[in-house]
């Protein structure tokens, strides 16, 4: 109890600084670019309200798992088949290359061309952007698994579904929810992204509605809500990833203790 | 039960190419527990991944009650040297003997009963719901045995089981295998290049030439059945079957060329070998007319 209560301290301590220093520093301004943060969390109840939270915070989510979970998906399940065969990667590597190198932002204009202005587009947007991580991520776990591992499995005739299931996509998995990490944050971007270049609802529109029609205090509210968004699915990763990596983080801390 | 005939496995790779095994012909008899013994990097491993249906080699065959390993043979379990990279770190010490069990696809409770009896067997009931990480090395090596164990196998190979364990730990392991060979019956064929451990726990004892290799002598350890790390380690027979074995081993690193040409070795299948017995006197041990060289059980 006493080691939960500091390590909350720990957590705490630096946001509280920060949101002190911001407070005190912008107390008296009268600048307004920048209120007061004391007036951007008076205007916050305000303008998110339930019913904005269902037209605009609720859409966005929604996009944003849609987009990741498609990646997720792919990306896994071309990252294994690349991986698990040497031809395959030896074709598919120079491309791979290629593709991860557009930066995803730029694929919004083109995407559009194909895919509309609606969810679609956003999602075919956000799944591009993240299978990248996920995908090449992948490709390195599935080479990585060990040749002693490898045997092990064929020796005791575990092969096809079971092997792949049981060997290569948890010997992986670190490295898969490496790239699952990654995509997550790429997958926020793009998610604001591609609402403020064609939309009429989430996140990214309201926010640049908020600047063009100079509620400034409003703005700086959807850049909070944006901040605890990430924050809070950030969480919610870390979570899921203690409960799949657990064997992962215990080996490596009773290695640590044992070398 | 396991033949091995003419077997050769050539390495080939970015214009280097290794013959690690030039002609291998033995056989093991079932519920023989044969220690395989050479100088280190001798193909100890190639052969006995061979054996495994784990690697296909070049030339020669091996046969698994007369049928011929292409893959891994249902009934066979291999215990590798790398423990820890043999169990599944992401599996419960119970979760990993079951496994290959479920593949096999027996039923739960069968599958349960066997895990419990392999854990029990090993020493290691308590630990089933560990994670192999969280045990010491010879726990670990320990569960991969209970893991064979479970799996039932007629022929157990295990590759230097015991080369990266303290020696402590290694003694209690060498008894545990001992145990369970004579409890169960089943046949093992142990490969290490640790003299004294091939000599204490074999019945037989294989030993091979350096690379390439050849099957250099067949020995019989003829040591009581019962055996223990205080008593037969002393015993005057265990001594100078070990020393005959160590200077053949010796011999065998010096490149003295060995006698058993596939010609040779088949003459010591028929009689028992004189021109071989001759050199090995010659050679290596004039005073130790003991040591008896016998030819591999009849096919």
């Amino acid at each position: 109890m006493r080691h939960l209560l500091l390590r909350l301290g720990y957590a705490l301590a630096l946001p509280a600084v920060l949101v002190a220093v911001w407070w005190l520093a912008s107390d008296d301004s009268t600048d307004v670019y920048r209120p007061p943060l004391r007036t951007i969390l008076e205007t916050f109840p305000d303008v998110w309200t339930g019913d904005r939270l269902r037209s605009d915070v609720l859409p966005s989510v929604l996009r944003l798992t849609g987009g990741y979970a498609l990646a997720a998906v792919a990306g896994i399940a071309v990252g294994t088949v690349i991986g698990s065969h040497r031809r395959v990667r030896a074709v598919c590597e120079p491309v791979l290359e290629f593709l991860r190198a557009v930066p995803p932002p730029v694929l919004v204009p083109v995407i559009m061309l194909f895919a509309g202005i609606g969810d679609t587009m956003k999602i075919v947007v956000i799944a591009t952007g993240c299978v990248w991580p996920v995908l090449l991520n992948t490709v390195e776990g599935v080479r990585a698994v060990d040749p002693v591992m490898a045997e092990t499995a064929r020796s005791y005739g575990i092969t096809g579904v079971a092997r792949l299931r049981h060997l290569v996509l948890r010997s992986a998995s670190p490295q898969i929810f490496a790239g699952l990490r990654q995509a997550l944050s790429v997958g926020i971007i793009l998610m604001v992204i591609s609402e403020m270049f064609a939309a009429s609802n989430g996140l990214g529109f309201t926010i640049v509605q908020f600047q063009r029609g100079f509620a400034i205090p409003d703005m700086w509210t959807g850049i909070l809500v944006l901040g605890l968004l990430g924050f809070f699915l950030s969480v919610l990763f870390q979570l899921l990833e203690r409960r799949v990596l657990g064997w992962y983080h215990g080996r490596r801390a009773s290695t640590r203790r044992s070398p | 039960m396991l033949d091995v005939r003419g077997l050769r496995k050539v390495y080939e790779g970015s214009g280097r190419r290794v013959e690690a095994v030039r002609d291998l012909t033995f056989t093991v008899g079932a519920g023989e527990l044969v220690c395989l013994v050479g100088p280190s990097g001798c193909g100890k491993t190639t052969l006995l991944r061979c054996m495994g249906g784990l690697l296909t080699p070049t030339g020669g065959e091996v046969l698994l009650e007369g049928r011929k390993v292409t893959g891994p043979p249902p009934g066979t379990a291999f215990v590798f040297q790398e423990y820890g990279r043999s169990l599944f770190p992401w599996m419960r010490v119970a979760e990993n003997v079951e496994l290959p069990l479920k593949q096999k696809g027996l039923g739960k409770a069968r599958r349960r009963e066997l895990v419990t009896d392999a854990l029990e067997s090993v020493g290691l009931a308590d630990a089933a719901g560990a994670y192999p990480w969280q045990l010491s090395g010879g726990m670990q090596q320990r569960v991969a045995i209970a893991r064979a164990l479970a799996y039932e196998p007629r022929v157990l190979l295990m590759d230097e089981p015991f080369a990266a364990v303290d020696a402590q730990t290694r003694a209690d392991l060498e008894d545990l295998v001992r145990g369970l060979w004579r409890e169960r019956g089943m046949t093992i064929l142990f490969v290490t290049h640790d003299i004294d451990e091939a000599v204490y726990l074999g019945e037989r004892v294989i030993v091979l030439s350096g690379s390439p290799t050849v099957v250099r002598e067949q020995l019989t350890v003829d040591l009581p059945a019962e055996r223990d790390q205080l008593h037969t380690r002393v015993a005057p027979r265990f001594a100078e079957l070990r020393t005959h074995v160590y200077e053949q081993i010796q011999a065998a690193k010096r490149g003295i060329a060995p006698q058993d040409t596939p010609e040779t070795q088949d003459a010591l299948a028929k009689a028992d070998a004189p021109p071989k017995r001759d050199a090995l006197v010659k050679a290596d041990v004039p005073g130790d007319p003991d040591v008896r060289t016998d030819p591999p059980p009849s096919r």
